[in-house]
């Protein structure tokens, strides 16, 4: 099954999605994610004014098989969190990359969007990792 | 035919694969003369007469079936209605475990549902899990679910001076090496005021229990403004309560508690010489993925029919391993299906009956011994089915005067709470008539003449 993979956006290994606008980055999980967790019963999100350091946990979201951890794809500090979550978790199921984003960051270190996984890239590693 | 795991030759891998020559190596550290050391037992003997020598032991326990029970301290002999033993013994529900494939059992899942359900209407709260092991363990995940509800920003938990004095040693010993600081309860005598007090920004949870350690019933307006206070400095309340007495007083839910939770045993559980016993534990929903323990929820298979799951299990053990809100996996089962079956059988008016009796056999209790000469009943506030009263004479003689006299003696409580003196804890149950209570203000006259 082929997952879909937006061109204009960057991945981490782990899954988490990234779109650079401005100084802050919106993230979710990828479409390949949230078909693997399955239907997405509970979405755990951070405090706005939490910072994280690029690859520590800010949240967790819960499926009806397995829970995750979500890590950060780039430092930052949480501007916004996507409220609509709590009530209607399954948004993530439904559009991963749209009403299902989780959390937006104002960026510390704009050099690490750079170290990103693009589209050609997460493609080949959900590829090689037999999918 | 003898059950093998391993041939001679994959036995012999695993000793080339860790070194040694033959498993004899394994023991080299153990002395020769302790590893296969002569046991002096006995000749074997028949069945019959094992059993007599075993029922001639037994013989010397004081039992609450022959004596006249006084003590409670937590655990509690009350009446067991015989249908209990009869459905907990039946083979489809005869096993302390959850099966691994927990669907397969719909009658096992619907039971845990029922008590569930039951615990949230005794409780007055929303959700309530399978059950813990005990009362104090029930306590110390509270107070775990409390940290991890204020995402672990705050290290403070005040404890009551009358929490049971093992709930606060449990808590302390299962919360070990957390970081959490346990305090609040260093002074025995201190009252809630000096427990509301001492709230602040750092304290995630406040315990209290009611009925106290020492029988008295908190008033559920003082339980109310210190819900208020706690929830004003967004702290969580924790009760511990006596389900027993939820059949006559206001239910923690009503007056704020965040999480109750307390020992079971009372519900239909024999007292069973300290163990196994039934940890209840019940919050509000919103926080009920910070729950631990596990939870069977009721719904619609796809074809619309009606059924039972075991429900956010990806928040135990053996799917979330370190983020666990529980390392505990087990539970009580059997002795939540007792707890069940019991309130099941009392309904909502024999459980008031049970626990209307209990308080006026108490009261009476306190009067007819308070008014001996050389006693002093210490309870004041309206207590439910214990109370303290101070002796003429030490609690440990006192007590085995009673045993001679066919009662088992209250709670000594000169080793717990010194400060009150030569002082008993005393329970009054249903099950100790108005002749025995009669009878034991006589003795107590009389042996301490």
């Amino acid at each position: 099954m082929a997952y879909r993979i937006p061109e204009d956006l960057r991945y981490s290994s782990t899954h988490e999605w990234a779109r650079l606008e401005g100084d802050t980055v919106v993230v979710g999980i990828t479409d390949y994610a949230q078909a693997r967790l399955g239907d997405i019963v509970y979405v755990e999100l951070p405090e706005v004014g939490e910072s994280y350091a690029q690859g520590e946990t800010f949240g967790v979201v819960e499926s009806v098989k397995a829970t995750s951890d979500l890590y950060a794809p780039m430092a930052g500090t949480v501007l916004a969190v996507n409220e609509t979550l709590v009530d209607d978790p399954s948004a993530v199921n439904r559009d991963p990359y749209g009403e299902g984003w989780l959390v937006r960051f104002s960026i510390s270190n704009a050099a690490e969007w750079e170290a990103l996984l693009d589209a050609a890239a997460y493609a080949q590693l959900l590829e090689e990792g037999g999918h | 035919m003898a059950y093998s795991p391993h041939t001679e030759a994959q036995r012999q891998e695993m000793l080339r694969a860790i070194g040694v020559h033959s498993i004899e190596d394994l023991f080299a550290d153990v002395p020769p003369a302790y590893r296969f050391p002569r046991l002096q037992l006995p000749d074997p003997v028949s069945e019959a007469e094992i059993l007599r020598e075993l029922q001639e032991l037994a013989s010397w326990n004081a039992h609450v079936g022959e004596y006249t029970c006084l003590l409670g301290a937590g655990a509690y002999h009350h009446y067991i209605p015989s249908v209990v033993q009869a459905i907990v013994g039946r083979s489809e529900f005869y096993t302390a475990y959850t099966p691994y494939q927990p669907e397969v059992s719909q009658g096992t899942l619907q039971a845990m549902f029922e008590y569930q359900t039951m615990i949230c209407a005794l409780t007055g709260m929303e959700v309530a899990n399978a059950s813990h092991y005990d009362g104090g363990t029930a306590v110390a995940e509270a107070i775990i679910m409390a940290y991890n509800v204020l995402k672990g920003k705050r290290q403070r938990v005040l404890l009551s001076s009358t929490l049971h004095p093992e709930y606060r040693e449990v808590s302390r010993t299962y919360l070990r090496g957390t970081g959490l600081h346990l305090t609040g309860d260093e002074d025995l005598q201190a009252g809630l005021d000096a427990l509301e007090g001492a709230i602040d920004r750092d304290t995630l949870c406040v315990v209290v229990q009611t009925p106290t350690f020492l029988g008295e019933v908190l008033d559920p307006r003082r339980l109310r403004r210190l819900a208020d206070t706690i929830h004003t400095a967004g702290a969580l309340l924790v009760v511990a309560v006596d389900p027993i007495s939820l059949g006559l007083f206001v239910p923690p839910g009503e007056v704020g508690a965040d999480i109750v939770v307390g020992e079971g045993q009372p519900l239909g559980n024999p007292l069973n010489f300290g163990g196994p016993y039934l940890g209840f534990f019940a919050c509000r929903k919103a926080e009920v993925r910070r729950m631990a323990g596990r939870l069977v929820g009721q719904t619609v298979d796809a074809e619309g029919r009606h059924g039972f799951v075991l429900t956010l299990s990806t928040r135990e053990q053996h799917i979330r391993r370190e983020k666990a809100t529980s390392n505990i996996c087990s539970n009580e089962a059997l002795n939540a299906l007792a707890a069940a079956v019991y309130l099941a059988v009392l309904g909502r008016r024999g459980l008031r009956q049970v626990a209307e009796i209990c308080y006026h056999r108490a009261h009476y209790a306190a009067s007819q011994i308070g008014r001996l000469r050389g006693f002093e009943c210490l309870s004041t506030w309206p207590f439910f089915k214990e109370f303290v009263v101070r002796c003429p004479i030490a609690v440990e003689e006192l007590n085995d005067r009673l045993l001679e006299h066919g009662f088992i003696g209250g709670f000594d409580l000169s080793r717990t709470h010194p400060h009150l003196g030569q002082a008993m804890l005393l329970c009054v149950t249903e099950m100790v008539p108005v002749s025995e209570i009669d009878r034991l203000a006589k003795v107590l006259g009389e042996v301490t003449r």
